[in-house]
């Protein structure tokens, strides 16, 4: 079993508190005048999302949660799992719900995206930054409006509804920031 | 950048290098017109600090170990009981492990003594170096002194002296501050917990406060004033958020001195830290004769953050522990 000491803490590291995996957003050391030193410690719980401050005596161990990044391609959903592949190895993972509950309405097959593995199963799936999706419904814009800004909404192709400047016609295909959920621009194909 | 690093820069400004440059000359200026002589003592030496919550880098010289020092304090008073009269030291220290926003584990120690002052006396002589230094560069509030029990009992409800560890652990527990392992028995664990946590987060960062009067379980080497209950001459400054100095009516009792240094030493192996040896030739001294008098130590790095209004220590060093 892996091991961090409070030494070793900075933002980023992935640790066990209360057997959930967590990643320390932040670090603080801190020691009054010739006292016991503490970390006060920023941590985010990777499963619900929730950050927590914790303090640990300087010089404690924490367990290091076996928490991996890795790239994979998006394959398909079952209705109960949503199945992605490691492009090189061709391994196989099975999100389900709870980790794809952000992103499942960007995915679009074929898609590369980092899926966050505990313990060898998926945690988290985080989409790409940005994704290109085609409009499947929204109402007709009228021209000459685009002075005003004004924008509508477009459903696209994954479910996802975002606002679209009124000159974007159904059948478009649309790049959009997932971090936002923002339009970004219209893609010529 | 072709794959070069720019690690070989510095993490401070060339401004801040600049205004290190006049503030160590402003400090050796008021030392030499109030007759306070500069010394230059070693760094290594044959024994260490035994404080249960400092660690010193060990290093070889052959077969034979040595000790950063953590502080100039054991050799400056060698000098003392020399008959050195009043001296202070600008230098650097080490501590293993010490490293955050306002800690590096090497940083720069200005640390003075003056033989017939009593903490007052100390009190009033640190009061004015900040106001001379200071001057110009950032304003600063009138100075006020608290002793730690008045303090502790005005932000937190609790009598520290009187309170039991259940009593100091609800305290943190309804401020949000989660109580860690190990913790739960160790009063002045927990005290120094509610200290930082608590309290120097209430303090105004443009007024220097001194705290004075610690409790005798913290006097590390200062006398312990009797009384009920017994106090250590002890003080703190804090100034900008920080504690920036520490300082003490001298322990001069070499029987009393070496109590502490080997109940230390017991502690230090009960929590399985080091236990390096004591610094004998400094016991020595001691039993020769320390004269009266009061000492304190002031971290530089962290006047000159209050002097830059600077958020990390990083910032107002030339290379921190990450460049050097």
């Amino acid at each position: 079993m892996a091991t961090y000491s409070t030494s070793e803490f900075r933002s980023g590291l992935k640790i066990l508190i209360d057997r959930d995996p967590c990643i320390i957003v932040e670090n603080e050391f801190v020691k009054p005048g010739k006292g016991q030193a503490f970390n006060r410690v920023r941590i985010r719980n990777l499963k619900t999302g929730r950050v927590v401050d914790k303090t640990f005596k300087s010089g404690d161990s924490v367990e290091a949660a076996d928490v991996v990044d890795t790239d994979m391609q998006y394959l398909y959903a079952d209705g109960e799992f949503w199945h992605f592949m490691v492009p090189d190895t061709f391994e196989q993972y099975a999100a389900d719900a709870n980790a794809v509950e952000v992103a499942r309405q960007w995915l679009k097959e074929q898609d590369v995206c980092q899926v966050t593995l505990w313990n060898n199963s998926p945690l988290t799936v985080t989409p790409p930054n940005f994704v290109e999706l085609k409009i499947v419904q929204t109402d007709p814009g009228v021209r000459g409006d685009t002075a005003q800004g004004g924008v509508k909404p477009a459903t696209l192709e994954t479910g996802a509804v975002v606002k679209v400047p009124l000159f974007v016609e159904e059948g478009e295909v649309i790049k959009v920031d997932t971090r936002t959920g923002e339009y970004v621009s219209r893609v010529k194909e | 950048m072709n794959g070069a690093t720019r690690d070989w820069m510095p993490s401070t400004s060339a401004e801040l290098v600049r205004l290190r440059g006049r503030v160590l000359r402003d400090i050796r200026g008021w030392f030499w017109e109030r007759d306070v002589t500069e010394v230059d003592t070693p760094a290594l030496s044959s024994g260490a600090a035994t404080d249960p919550n400092i660690t010193s880098f060990a290093v070889r010289n052959g077969d034979t170990l040595y000790y950063l020092q953590t502080s100039p304090e054991f050799p400056m008073k060698r000098l003392l009981a020399a008959g050195s009269g009043d001296i202070y030291q600008v230098c650097h220290v080490f501590r293993e492990g010490e490293a955050g926003t306002r800690h590096n584990p090497e940083f720069t120690m200005l640390e003075w003594y003056r033989v017939g002052l009593d903490m007052h006396g100390m009190m009033d002589d640190m009061e004015s170096l900040i106001g001379a230094i200071c001057a110009g560069r950032r304003r600063v509030g009138r100075s006020v002194r608290i002793t730690y029990r008045q303090l502790m009992t005005d932000v937190t409800g609790l009598d520290p002296f009187g309170a039991d560890e259940a009593e100091l652990a609800g305290a943190l527990d309804v401020a949000g501050v989660d109580l860690p392992k190990g913790l739960e028995g160790d009063r002045d664990g927990l005290l120094d917990l509610v200290l930082a946590a608590l309290v120097e987060p209430t303090l105004d960062p443009e007024q220097p406060v001194f705290v004075h009067d610690f409790p005798a379980s913290q006097a590390a080497l200062a006398r312990v004033r009797p009384g009920t209950p017994p106090v250590a001459e002890r003080f703190e400054l804090f100034l900008g958020g920080m504690e920036l100095a520490n300082g003490f009516h001298e322990l001069a009792d070499p029987g009393e001195q070496q109590a502490r240094f080997e109940r230390d030493l017991a502690r230090r192996c009960a929590d399985g830290r080091t236990a390096p040896p004591m610094d004998r030739r400094f016991l020595d001294a001691l039993r020769a004769g320390l004269p009266d008098c009061s000492g304190v130590a002031l971290g530089l790095d962290r006047l000159m953050m209050f002097l830059a209004g600077a958020d990390s220590i990083r910032d107002v060093l030339t290379f921190d522990i990450s460049r050097a």
